[in-house]
């Protein structure tokens, strides 16, 4: 993803995501990368 | 941009070697090939905007803003699809979205209003701006008349 890769706190597993994203009427954004981690 | 994100997305990533069981079970699901491959996923898990390549900040920003307003626009909320597109050219004018959202806050500002002036304001403004892109070209057949307007909404 561009810029600021360091400062999102990323979840790794989608479903898990779904979830919190159904409860906190938000979306996924979903990032296929592969930048070092 | 952080704050962006955090307020409107779960992020979640997936690293091609890293997590190689994960992503080649979520991109086989999703169709990624690439990398960086960007999807806007409802909490429903459908994929509802797709960013492939890397973009500078104010251009990743101005595309998943787009996503967002395409959206809404897809759900009949046209006045709130207005207001994005319309934020998008305010906040972000220099980037590629700038245009289709210029091209797309005309349209559903016709859609919410059923007034085909609003397109034909919309290719006026195409001549003031982004003269160059695609979505210029799209809006002039807007600026004949209300005729013309009309033609376009079918």
């Amino acid at each position: 993803m561009a810029g600021e890769k360091g400062a999102i706190s990323w979840s790794y597993k989608l479903e898990a995501a779904l979830e919190q994203a159904r409860s906190s009427k938000k979306w996924v954004l979903l990032d296929f990368t592969a930048a070092p981690m | 941009m952080v704050a962006f994100v955090s307020e409107n997305f779960v992020p979640v990533r997936v690293h091609v070697r890293e997590q190689a069981d994960e992503f080649k079970r979520l991109g086989e699901r999703y169709g990624a090939q690439w990398t960086p491959t960007i999807l806007l996923i409802n909490p429903a898990g459908e994929e509802r905007y797709r960013i492939e390549g890397f973009l500078p900040t104010e251009d990743f920003l101005a595309q998943l803003s787009l996503g967002l307003a395409h959206d809404a626009f897809a759900k009949s909320n046209f006045a709130e699809a207005e207001r994005r597109f319309a934020d998008i050219v305010e906040r972000y004018p220099d980037t590629e979205a700038a245009a289709e959202a210029l091209y797309w806050a005309g349209v559903a500002r016709y859609k919410a209003t059923d007034d085909p002036s609003a397109l034909a304001e919309t290719a006026r403004q195409f001549k003031k701006r982004y003269q160059k892109s695609s979505w210029a070209k799209k809006a002039s057949v807007w600026d004949r008349d209300e005729g013309s307007a009309a033609t376009a909404r079918q």
